[in-house]
């Protein structure tokens, strides 16, 4: 398996809104980030959350978001830890 | 261990779920808080001020600490996570650059290395807030920032365990490193402190 995205790459997250549980917190969804570094592969947690055994095996990355882009405003920066599920090119998100 | 939780609601979850482990066979009697004292007793924020002193005082370690926390605070006999492994992510306070730590969803957080967590890290006021405005936030523990250094908050959300490496007092050059170890305080190593 290779990795869908290299460090320094632009992602947007998704805008999904899940009933079931999910890490990809709230108020970074549909943001623009850019990718800092693959952490490894880990089981999906929406899906191991719901005690399912056939939870996907995906990188997570760590992603940097300006707090200009989280908040609207904010000079600081958020590194979230974040399954590649949860990330779509930017190119691809129509920017 | 169950039992000091302040969720009322929460703990007779876990009291009802320990008795039912019991009662069909899976765990014996006093193993559960048998295995939580022995996670709990080798768990103290005196780990990370020993890894930060040891960073402080040999440049070769700080350099693997930062490229790879796991493996090198393994070196020192250490790892980030309990029951499950944890990868480490180490991240350096510099003159222009401060980190602080944080898990929005719930309260993730180096035990390991820190001890239990402090309630106001678990709190909704700091994990809504820090993320939003760390600069506020860290003004409210008595760290206040110069305006130009930049601010970086690590929402450690999902599988990776971090902590912050300070930066070294001025005038500790003749310390010795258990001297070092003993200025390392535990908000330092999250990141609500500077030293």
């Amino acid at each position: 398996m290779t990795d869908r995205f290299a460090s320094g790459a632009r992602v947007r997250t998704v805008h999904h809104d899940p009933t079931h549980h999910t890490r990809l917190p709230r108020y970074a969804r549909g943001k623009r980030g850019v990718i800092v570094e693959p952490e490894g592969r880990h089981p999906l947690a929406d899906i191991r959350s719901q005690g399912r055994g056939d939870a996907p095996l995906e990188q997570v990355y760590a992603v940097r978001f300006a707090a200009r882009e989280l908040w609207g405003e904010g000079d600081h920066e958020v590194v979230l830890d974040l399954w590649e599920s949860y990330l779509e090119p930017e190119a691809e998100a129509g920017h | 261990m169950s039992g000091t939780h302040t969720d009322a609601a929460i703990s007779r979850r876990v009291r009802k779920l320990e008795a039912l482990l019991e009662e069909r066979g899976i765990v014996a009697g006093a193993a559960l808080d048998e295995a939580l004292d022995a996670f709990l007793a080798g768990s103290s924020p005196l780990n990370g001020a020993r890894i930060v002193a040891r960073a402080w005082t040999d440049p070769a370690f700080k350099e693997r600490l930062l490229a790879d926390g796991t493996s090198a605070v393994a070196e020192l006999g250490y790892a980030a996570g309990g029951v499950q492994p944890q990868r480490l992510r180490v991240v350096e306070n510099t003159a222009r650059t401060h980190n602080v730590v944080v898990c929005t969803l719930c309260s993730c957080y180096p035990v390991r290395l820190l001890g239990p967590s402090p309630s106001w890290y678990k709190s909704e006021a700091y994990r809504s807030r820090v993320v939003r405005e760390p600069r506020a936030v860290l003004a409210e523990f008595g760290c206040v920032l110069p305006a130009d250094t930049e601010i970086t908050v690590w929402d450690s959300s999902a599988e990776t365990r971090y902590l912050v490496l300070p930066r070294r007092p001025a005038g500790t050059d003749d310390l010795t490193e258990q001297a070092l170890t003993d200025l390392v305080t535990r908000n330092a190593l999250i990141g609500t402190a500077t030293l």
